[in-house]
């Protein structure tokens, strides 16, 4: 399986990365050595196998909807790269 | 004997004995840490002020406990199973008003609000937390090499790898800079560190220990574990961080045993089963000889061998090399900028998250978020996520199999022991290659544990692994507690 110059920029691109030519070049030789690796899994019939997304014999887990204090907002904030009157702060969306 | 190198249990008896303090304790392990670590280069976070304010409150837990024939008022309630005990956290485990990096430029100024489940659990048993461990960047590694901070060093051999990615838990370990680790492991990265280190660690079955805080990789695989110096800590410890967490809705309710009592030393009639899949081409012949002869103890001591086939174990990288980075390419979209960690402005809001993101990964997690981003496309999903899943399926069908003909299954844990710093950094494909005995556990969402059992010709130390099915440590912690007890190898410890 190669990967195109094409499809590389375009993963990038869905992955929200802002890769260098350097990097786009160096993913796309690595990423189809690994992807041709990975062709023999093709070779598996899998038809009638269902697939597995989790081990665990768990689905929908509800606990009671108690209200809790939550973390303080100026804990969660202390970390945000901007802030501004007690909101994350980020660029214009809109012009 | 110095201090630091007890183990968990033996510190235990000691202290409560009234033999040293907590303070004595703690102080010999930084003073430990002080001398090898500048070597080791196992920790990326020091508390030491911290750590000796802990060690302070459980003495006077001890002492005033003492003096009223009760229980005190000041410091911490005597008797608890971690009083006293200084460990270590892998620095994916939240920890409130400490830096938590996970290896990466992206969260270096990160500082998390509270703790995660696990860490705090060993708190309220008395630990000491001396700092955080160095890691491969968002555990995305078999080396630490990926850590965007520096290379962790093996204890064994300064100028080989420590294993990955809990490799800063598993060399502190090893070079006796802490008496029990938290690590995780998602694909090996408890187990494999372990073997490399020569030390033992255990991963649970998924669903066993909570991972609320435990910055996410691939949630479907994701554990925690713990490393120590023997198998009776890590019983000790699984039987603190084990049991349901309402805030994390996959932790299972099931009761949590006293794993201490699998520690029998009897292991007759107990059927071991070794997988032909396990024994390749290619790996090392000493790595091979070594889980022989260790099989070969077992079937001494009582156990019945039965060989067993795992037929899709070759399926197994491609599988897990699919599925994680699927998952971890959803996972990792959090970091853009905006709540947390680094921000690089870039013009609008999508020109931010993408100079942000660029920058602020390293190059194998940019790596795997392009191949799961590329797995969960339009038009390769079926062929390779879906695919993964279906495959999936048929790797854990072969454990159930086993598991009704044998107790637990014994292989070794790496086809190699410690490999050289840089071997292996810029072939991806042979990197993942060092995960081969390790993977399926964690599709297959069982428990397992990775304890010494020879050492090469180098003088660098073997892992033998020892699968039980899910929930089913205590068969684990027997046969390797058996096998630990009649053998030598973990006694044995690296001249730093």
């Amino acid at each position: 399986m190669k990967l195109s110059r094409e499809e590389v920029e375009h993963i990038a691109e869905l992955a929200r990365l802002a890769l260098s030519d350097e990097e786009l070049t160096l993913y796309q030789e690595q990423l189809s050595a690994i992807l041709e690796h990975f062709e023999r899994l093709q070779e598996l019939d899998t038809e009638a196998i269902p697939p597995t997304a989790t081990v665990l014999p768990l689905r929908s887990v509800m606990r009671a909807d108690e209200p809790r204090p939550p973390l303080p907002r100026e804990d969660i904030l202390a970390n945000a790269p901007a802030a501004e009157e007690g909101c994350f702060k980020v660029p214009a969306v809109l012009e | 004997m110095e201090l630091y190198q007890l183990t968990t249990h033996e510190a235990s008896r000691r202290l409560a004995a009234g033999e040293f303090s907590a303070v004595e304790l703690t102080e010999a392990v930084l003073e430990r840490i002080l001398a090898v670590d500048n070597d080791v280069k196992a920790y990326l976070t020091l508390t030491p002020e911290e750590a000796l304010a802990q060690a302070r409150a459980a003495d006077v837990g001890a002492s005033l406990a003492d003096a009223r024939g009760g229980q005190p008022r000041g410091g911490q309630p005597r008797g608890l199973p971690l009083q006293g005990i200084p460990m270590a956290i892998k620095d994916v485990l939240c920890t409130e008003g400490i830096p938590t990096t996970c290896g990466s430029r992206i969260l270096e100024n990160f500082v998390p609000p509270y703790d995660a489940t696990a860490v705090a659990r060993l708190k309220a048993a008395g630990a000491i937390l001396l700092g955080k461990t160095n890691t491969d960047e968002f555990t995305m590694g078999s080396s630490t090499e990926n850590s965007a901070f520096f290379t962790t060093h093996n204890p064994w051999d300064l100028s080989r790898v420590p294993g990955g990615s809990s490799g800063g838990s598993a060399a502190a370990i090893a070079a006796d800079e802490c008496l029990g680790a938290l690590g995780t492991d998602t694909g090996g990265s408890v187990r494999q560190p372990a073997a490399l280190c020569g030390v033992v660690g255990l991963k649970p079955t998924y669903g066993r220990v909570s991972r609320y805080g435990l910055v996410a990789f691939a949630s479907s695989l994701d554990q925690i574990g713990v490393l120590t110096k023997d198998v009776t800590d890590a019983a000790l410890l699984l039987g603190v961080i084990a049991g349901h967490d309402p805030r994390d809705s996959t932790s299972m309710d099931v009761p949590v045993p006293d794993y201490t009592a699998a520690l029998t030393g009897d292991v007759r009639g107990v059927r071991v089963g070794v997988p032909k899949e396990y024994f390749i081409e290619g790996m090392q012949p000493e790595v091979e000889a070594a889980v022989h002869a260790a099989v070969g103890q077992l079937a001494d001591l009582g156990a019945e061998i039965v060989e067993v086939s795992l037929p899709h174990t070759d399926y197994a990288l491609p599988v897990y090399y699919l599925i994680a980075p699927a998952e971890a390419s959803a996972n990792l979209a959090r970091y853009d900028g905006v709540r947390y960690g680094l921000r690089v402005g870039g013009g609008g809001l999508i020109e931010t998250y993408k100079a942000t993101r660029g920058q602020g990964f390293g190059p194998e997690v940019k790596r795997r978020i392009m191949l799961g981003a590329y797995a969960l496309s339009a038009g390769y999903y079926d062929a390779y996520y879906l695919k993964a899943q279906k495959a999936r399926t048929l790797i854990k069908a072969d454990f159930d199999a086993a598991f009704g003909q044998v107790d637990v299954i014994v292989a070794p844990t790496s086809p190699t022991t410690a490999f050289r710093i840089g071997e292996k950094v810029d072939d991806p494909l042979q990197m993942y290659l060092s995960d081969v005995f390790t993977l399926s556990m964690n599709l297959a969402g069982i428990c397992g544990l990775s304890l010494p059992c020879g050492f090469d010709a180098g003088d660098l130390p073997i892992g033998l692994q020892v699968m039980g099915p899910a929930f089913g440590e205590e068969a684990v912690l027997r046969v390797a507690y058996a096998y630990e007890q009649a053998t030598e190898w973990h006694k044995r410890r690296p001249l730093l």
